[in-house]
């Protein structure tokens, strides 16, 4: 299962579980504003060779019909996709 | 057919995670992973994985997975699989994750006993040279002449003064079913040898090397790219070690400029002409002792 993003934030000690588990892949936080620069894919460059899912440290490469995409909210903007594209296919722009 | 980026599982079971930016450890762990499915029970111990994926409440696995006292890994791998056996559950594989010191230094003795045991368990080390989490300490994984918080780089003393611990070797020692070596940088061989793990019964070990930008003073972009150097200029090799015999999976015809490598990093920023002639000299020793040893693959 993929960790997904929920709707409901614990924050007070009735929500704390009385159990030491807790519920796999909760996300309630993105990880988008650690980037400064942002991985911006070339659909008609990229050949879908999929380096850029494997290399990246975040998964948040996914293959998709048009090739690849990136999902944004986790994206942190390292560049390894950029640098591991054999076909100059992804460049990083700077966010604004 | 060995999995590839092609037939790899495309569900992901660390996603999420406050791993520094170009992180190599999360990579590691992330495709690990997707090599073993989503019933994979992983362990971690104290460091890097456990303080990015657990961070209450978040959770950034989605399998199954705990963290451990920092001694503890393969202790717990043998506790988690003996209480899933005797469940009656069989489809699962008991995972474990530690660093580079809760491997080499502070839980040696409990992998230890779980290899004298024989315990059906899959023990991951990803090796990034120092307690990173911490801060950057010295672990006996820093490899010679390094600079680390506790071993800064003076005058006199360049760095760490000790080499690199062949924790392989000395898990190999024990008559292990399987064991070897990997780089983040040749990800299609780590999966190969994840896979090939994961159909073996008993103790398996994989020392995956995983470059730290934070710690090793090299952009986030560069981490694949020194994993994969580190492999070409021969500072660290791709082996296995199965049915009492080392095997090298990958033999580089020329080795690239080792102190290429060493210089591109801060970390290794202050050494002299000296020191890198013993890091190469080290070097050569080990790969005459590689062909000396190893089949060639």
């Amino acid at each position: 299962m993929k960790p997904y993003l929920r709707d409901h934030v614990p924050t007070s000690f009735a929500d704390v579980p009385d159990v030491i588990s807790y519920e796999a892949g909760y996300l309630v936080t993105k990880n988008a504003g650690w980037r400064n620069v942002r991985p911006v894919i070339d659909a008609q460059k990229c050949v879908g060779c999929l380096n850029c899912y494997l290399y990246c440290p975040d998964g948040v490469i996914r293959r998709s019909k048009t090739k690849v995409a990136v999902d944004y909210d986790f994206c942190k903007g390292c560049g390894i996709c950029q640098r591991i594209c054999k076909t100059g296919a992804i460049k990083m722009e700077a966010e604004k | 057919m060995a999995v590839n980026a092609k037939t790899l599982n495309e569900s992901e079971f660390f996603y999420g995670h406050k791993a520094c930016a170009g992180c190599g450890g999360s990579l590691a762990v992330r495709i690990a992973l997707k090599v073993l499915g989503e019933n994979a029970v992983a362990v971690l111990p104290a460091g890097c994985m456990s303080a990015v994926g657990f961070n209450y409440p978040q959770l950034c696995f989605g399998n199954n997975a705990i963290i451990s006292t920092f001694a503890g890994t393969a202790s717990m791998l043998t506790g988690v699989e003996a209480g899933l056996r005797a469940q009656g559950i069989t489809d699962f594989h008991a995972v474990g994750f530690a660093g580079d010191g809760g491997t080499a230094d502070i839980g040696l003795q409990a992998l230890s006993g779980a290899i004298d045991r024989n315990d059906d368990i899959l023990y991951i080390c990803y090796d990034n040279e120092a307690y990173m989490n911490t801060g950057i300490q010295k672990s006996s994984l820093t490899p010679f002449g390094a600079r680390t918080t506790t071993t800064p780089a003076g005058k006199n003393i360049h760095g760490n003064l000790r080499p690199k611990k062949n924790m392989f070797e000395i898990v190999a020692a024990h008559g292990i079913p399987y064991a070897a070596t990997a780089s983040v940088g040749y990800l299609n061989d780590f999966m190969r040898k994840v896979e090939k793990a994961k159909s073996i019964k008993g103790t398996k070990y994989i020392h995956i090397l995983a470059p730290c930008p934070t710690g090793w003073g090299i952009q986030t972009d560069e981490t694949v790219d020194v994993a994969k150097e580190v492999v070409d200029c021969g500072l660290w090799y791709l082996a296995e070690y199965e049915n009492g015999a080392f095997t090298l999976n990958h033999h580089p015809k020329q080795f690239s400029d080792a102190a290429a490598y060493l210089k591109r990093q801060s970390r290794f920023k202050h050494l002299t002409d000296e020191d890198i002639d013993v890091i190469i000299r080290s070097r050569n020793e080990k790969w005459d002792f590689i062909h000396k040893n190893f089949q060639i693959g």
